[in-house]
């Protein structure tokens, strides 16, 4: 039987009240949070953040009509399952860019362009977002990204060869480089 | 504003307890869904958020007294539908609340915001749209008749 919360959620999105929804999903590093808004995914909190935190921001840069609705990642909870799995390779899910603006929201679009089981560095990236010498900016914009894992900023690496920062920390980048075969 | 989903985890189950009191269980779940619809919908514009509970209360009284107008004042069933939901709890004693949900609608109204949802009066005043004075009263006359009916 629906309960009242799940009957008001619906009737919340049918009147287009639902401006973001949220679901906890597991992964093999912990529980990550996801969050939506009609447009597509605005936001992925990885483990060692707290959902709370992100769930205030989201109320205060996106709208306060936040609800939990885990109806709404059904597609999205199945995809991250075969990625950790390693049997998909590219993401299909509608992605909402509303968090990122100027340099940093072009170094994510095209971060999100890179091909899994691939790398880039720090400097290809500034390049790609239109300044090569933006090193710096491109290594925040990477830092900043709000759609961790499904915008593959786990991809992008030093120069040098080492491994760069993760917001996950760095045994999960290395992880997931794993699981994609680069490492 | 905190996040909306904070304000049904936190006053979710006391609205639904007050709504039973106020309309009955049979009619609470969808007192319960115009109440929490109506917040959603004004939430965005809210501009002071020190008393969320209050306000959300506030709006459940509105839709209860909307119900009751809609329904042209007749009157509440003394037996409610059995209860199918297992989830909630509710108020432990059917009994009293079967007897204010029979009071004529301020006195039921005032009594379920005093004693279901520990409301001071010039809150219940707010809710009901009347002064602090003529809340003060319906709840005391609301609280005279229910020691009649059940002495």
């Amino acid at each position: 039987m629906k309960t009242s919360l799940d009957r008001l959620t619906e009737r919340a999105e049918a009147e287009g009240l639902l401006d973001v929804a949220y679901a906890s999903v597991d992964s093999p590093f912990g529980p990550l949070l996801l969050a939506a808004t009609p447009r597509g995914l605005v936001r992925v909190n990885l483990p060692n953040y707290d959902p709370e935190e992100t769930l205030e921001e989201l109320a205060a840069k996106v709208s306060p009509r936040v609800l939990e609705a885990p109806a709404k990642f059904e597609r999205a909870r199945r995809e991250l399952d075969l990625y950790f799995d390693g049997k998909l390779t590219e993401f299909d899910l509608p992605i909402d860019w509303q968090l990122t603006h100027g340099f940093r929201g072009k170094v994510q679009r095209a971060i999100k362009r890179i091909p899994y089981g691939q790398t880039r560095t720090y400097t290809e990236m500034a390049r790609s977002a239109g300044n090569e010498r933006a090193v710096r900016a491109a290594g925040t914009a990477c830092g900043s990204n709000p759609i961790p894992i499904v915008v593959p900023c786990h991809r992008v690496l030093r120069s040098g060869g080492g491994l760069g920062g993760y917001g996950g920390g760095l045994p999960m980048k290395e992880e997931l480089l794993k699981l994609e075969g680069v490492l | 504003m905190p996040p909306f989903q904070t304000l049904l985890d936190d006053h979710a189950a006391e609205v639904m307890g007050v709504l039973r009191g106020a309309v009955g269980r049979g009619d609470a779940e969808d007192c319960f869904q115009e109440t929490f619809l109506a917040a959603l919908r004004a939430y965005p514009k809210l501009n002071d958020a020190s008393n969320l509970r209050g306000w959300l209360l506030t709006i459940a009284h509105r839709k209860a007294i909307d119900h009751h107008r809609a329904n042209g004042r007749k009157p509440v069933p003394m037996a409610d539908p059995p209860e199918v939901s297992v989830d909630d709890p509710g108020p432990t004693d059917d009994g009293i609340w079967t007897a204010v949900g029979a009071l004529p609608p301020k006195q039921r109204a005032a009594v379920a915001l005093r004693y279901g949802s520990d409301l001071p009066h010039a809150e219940i005043a707010a809710a009901l749209g009347c002064s602090p004075e003529a809340a003060r009263r319906s709840l005391h006359e609301g609280i005279k008749r229910l020691r009649k009916e059940l002495a």
